[in-house]
């Protein structure tokens, strides 16, 4: 190996054999992809929360991606049946995330219908949970003496509660929240819709 | 999926012809011969057999050396002030990723502000580290070893300081995006693309340098560390650029590009830098060639053509192409090959030579990287199998995995050359003997006690998510005294790196009469 051209070149060809595999063949084979019957589109206002979840780095401790029965029990867990390809289509950025310190998202809405719920634990993850190790997010509310009509107050336990006035969620909080309650794809899956199908038999539900 | 089956074949049909037409080639213009001699390109005549090591001399002995007196002289200010600016970004750099640690269990410590949420501290690190530390001190190596093995000096030696200057605000501009929420929002991509523009633009001035530096070589052979940086430099620009083009990628198939970007900055880009300066210090700095130079070959070209497809399996079990997951498990399993092979050339000439590991400091950084590359490589290929990966990933597991590469590996590597470098490019001596032993205890425990802490907590967090029995919140509990174990490491690590600044910044800034500079020649030794 004395010459710098045929290195350049091989070494080249070998990157576009690469990004031929992982980048181009998957794209032809996903892009013309349809939505999975039953997905909705975001509203303006889940966007704007996909936004905050994207910005506060909520996909560095949450999964979007339930796994399959044969794999893990995600199902048994309530995260929802396992995740197709179709089921992203309007995500941009993908949040499908490589991390579980805190539990699969992808079905959050289905699993915890509650505005409150979510406005309380993101205030304090710890008022709900004493084992959370969630951070709380008490920048996206602010404490005021008393609520402005509109404002939604959380309801907060003894221990974390202002010793005056309340806290109010700041419009940060409550669009992240609408994300939250947004993420729901408890719809079925089409029976060959594209997954990893890795870990079970062919005709296998999962 | 019919179509993209035969597709496939017949791609994989023609990538196959053109290969071998390649060998053919290569065969017959003598490309593919390699001799045990080629391995004496990084010495002058008469030099090896000969230990070197700049730390281990004393301070009376007089080190010259005229012809790579010259060449490190052209090469100093680019390197010193990539090395200046490398250091800096890892105090910072290590910084947040202690802070992140400690959040990790200490959740209600400084909540108040976005800045400083998990979220984005973590990110801060990653990027810091990665783009800022790593990658300019690689590049501040490469730049200083180019010239070493092709017996040329630097060319355009005042590109790379514009370059890296330019680096340094894109670095900047990237974190007080990241810091304050704007995010391109992918792993490994966060700097928002009109950012990224400024650093591919930065890179372009290493690259011109170094691609002509290597065109003017003065030696017939293209030493093996030439072959990884030449390697990484074709490789890197192109996949920054198909990576960050913004408005084209979306949903899962965005996913793909994101990890075959991601792992290919570690195999394609990091891992050549590391990998390629470990072939130059070790024998350098023992004196003797790597034990089979020949098998170099194989581990370069099995390197470049497995590394650049293992990126998928960060999606295995997910939402993704069955069979693009399977090609990126097997391609993990090949990795065997490239990484067996380096392994018999260093680790069998730094195991005939243990008395050398006494003797240099340098020598054990270098080594102990090596060795780390090898286990790195081989838990990464072990982990991308289906059983493995599914007790594997989503937990802590990865993190000490990722560390044992980037930290273990390459950090370890960049320190060593750092303590060779600096006392050949200034003429004088590190200032503090026993902190360079002091700062590679202080890493090397702090991070046995990170990797071990996490590679516990993550296989429990695991095992304790498959078990459906449990419920999800004894995943967490059971890896608190890890997360708090591995806050202590990284404790550790950092101070050992603000040592290893603090003892940089006065070897560079101090001005010593007892030691003059080193005679240096005005023209450099060799010109075209």
């Amino acid at each position: 190996m004395n010459r710098l051209v045929p290195l350049g070149i091989l070494a080249l060809a070998i990157l576009a054999f690469a990004t031929l595999m992982l980048v181009i063949a998957p794209a032809v084979q996903i892009r013309g992809m349809t939505a999975t019957p039953g997905l909705k589109p975001y509203t303006e206002q889940q966007l704007r929360g996909r936004a905050q979840y994207v910005a506060q780095g909520c996909v560095y401790c949450h999964s979007q991606q339930p796994r399959s029965v044969d794999q893990a029990p995600d199902a048994e867990r309530g995260w929802g049946r396992a995740s197709v390809a179709s089921d992203y289509v309007n995500d941009r950025p993908h949040q499908l995330g490589t991390m579980r310190t805190g539990p699969d998202l992808f079905n959050v809405g289905a699993r915890l219908p509650s505005r409150d719920w979510h406005l309380t634990h993101l205030y304090q993850p710890r008022a709900i949970f004493d084992w959370s190790i969630m951070p709380g997010y008490p920048y996206l509310f602010e404490l005021k003496a008393r609520a402005a009509p509109g404002e939604v107050v959380i309801s907060l336990p003894d221990r974390y509660r202002p010793k005056t006035g309340v806290v109010v969620a700041r419009p940060e909080a409550l669009d992240l929240v609408a994300y939250l309650q947004g993420l729901d794809h408890s719809y079925p899956a089409p029976p060959l819709a594209v997954r990893d199908d890795g870990y079970s038999e062919p005709g296998e539900p999962r | 999926m019919s179509l993209t089956i035969g597709l496939l074949l017949g791609l994989s049909f023609v990538a196959s012809l053109l290969a071998l037409a390649f060998m053919i080639w290569a065969i017959n213009n003598n490309q593919l011969r390699i001799e045990q001699r080629h391995a004496y390109t990084i010495f002058t005549e008469g030099e090896a057999g000969q230990a070197d090591d700049p730390t281990a001399e004393g301070p009376d002995v007089h080190h010259f050396d005229v012809e790579r007196a010259g060449l490190d002289y052209v090469s100093k200010a680019p390197v010193l002030l990539l090395v200046s600016s490398g250091i800096a970004w890892l105090v910072v750099g290590s910084l947040f990723g202690l802070i992140a640690s400690l959040k990790l269990h200490w959740p209600d410590w400084l909540d108040s502000s976005a800045m400083l949420t998990f979220g984005r501290v973590r990110t801060l690190h990653l990027n810091l580290v990665i783009y800022g530390w790593a990658s300019m001190t690689g590049i501040a190596v490469a730049l200083w070893v180019t010239p070493r093995i092709f017996h040329t000096p630097l060319r355009f030696p005042r590109l790379p300081i514009v370059g890296a200057v330019l680096w340094n605000l894109g670095v900047l501009a990237g974190a007080i995006a990241i810091a304050r929420g704007w995010t391109d929002g992918e792993e490994w991509l966060e700097i928002p693309w009109q950012i990224d523009i400024l650093l591919a633009v930065a890179g372009s001035f290493f690259v011109l340098p170094l691609i002509v530096t290597a065109v003017r070589r003065q030696v017939d052979h293209i030493y093996v560390t030439g072959w990884y940086y030449l390697g990484a430099l074709c490789w890197f620009p192109i996949l920054f650029a198909i990576a960050n083009i913004p408005y084209i990628h979306s949903g899962v198939q965005e996913a793909t590009v994101n990890w075959w970007f991601a792992h290919n900055v570690l195999g394609l880009w990091l891992t050549p830098l590391g990998v390629g300066a470990a072939y130059y210090f070790i024998p350098k700095i023992i004196g003797k060639p790597i034990y089979s130079y020949s098998l170099s070959l194989l581990g370069f070209w099995a390197l470049a053509l497995f590394y650049s497809q293992v990126g998928i399996h960060h999606l295995i079990g997910g939402p993704v192409p069955t069979w693009v997951v399977t090609l990126s498990i097997v391609h993990s399993m090949m990795m065997f090959v490239p990484v067996i092979a380096v392994a018999i050339n260093q680790h069998v000439l730094v195991a005939r030579n243990l008395w050398a590991l006494k003797e240099s400091v340098p020598l054990r950084f270098v080594s102990l990287g090596a060795l780390f590359y090898t286990l790195a490589s081989f838990q990464g290929s072990i982990e991308a199998l289906r059983s493995i990966n599914s007790v594997t990933h989503f937990t802590h597991y990865t993190v000490g995995h990722a560390h044992l590469g980037v930290y273990g590996f390459l950090s370890l590597i960049l320190f060593g050359a750092v303590y060779y470098i600096l006392p050949r490019t200034t003429g004088r001596q590190w200032p503090w003997p026993a902190a360079i032993a002091a700062h590679f205890w202080l890493v090397v425990t702090g991070f046995l006690i990170y990797f071990i802490a996490l590679t516990v907590g993550g296989i429990l967090q695991g095992l304790a998510m498959l078990d459906a029995t449990r419920p999800f919140a004894d995943s967490v509990r059971v890896t608190m005294p890890y997360l708090a174990a591995r806050s202590v490491g990284g404790g550790l690590m950092v101070a050992g790196h603000l040592l290893f600044a603090a003892h940089f910044a006065v070897a560079l800034l101090r001005r010593d009469a007892a030691q003059p500079d080193r005679v240096v020649p005005s023209h450099p030794a060799v010109t075209t």
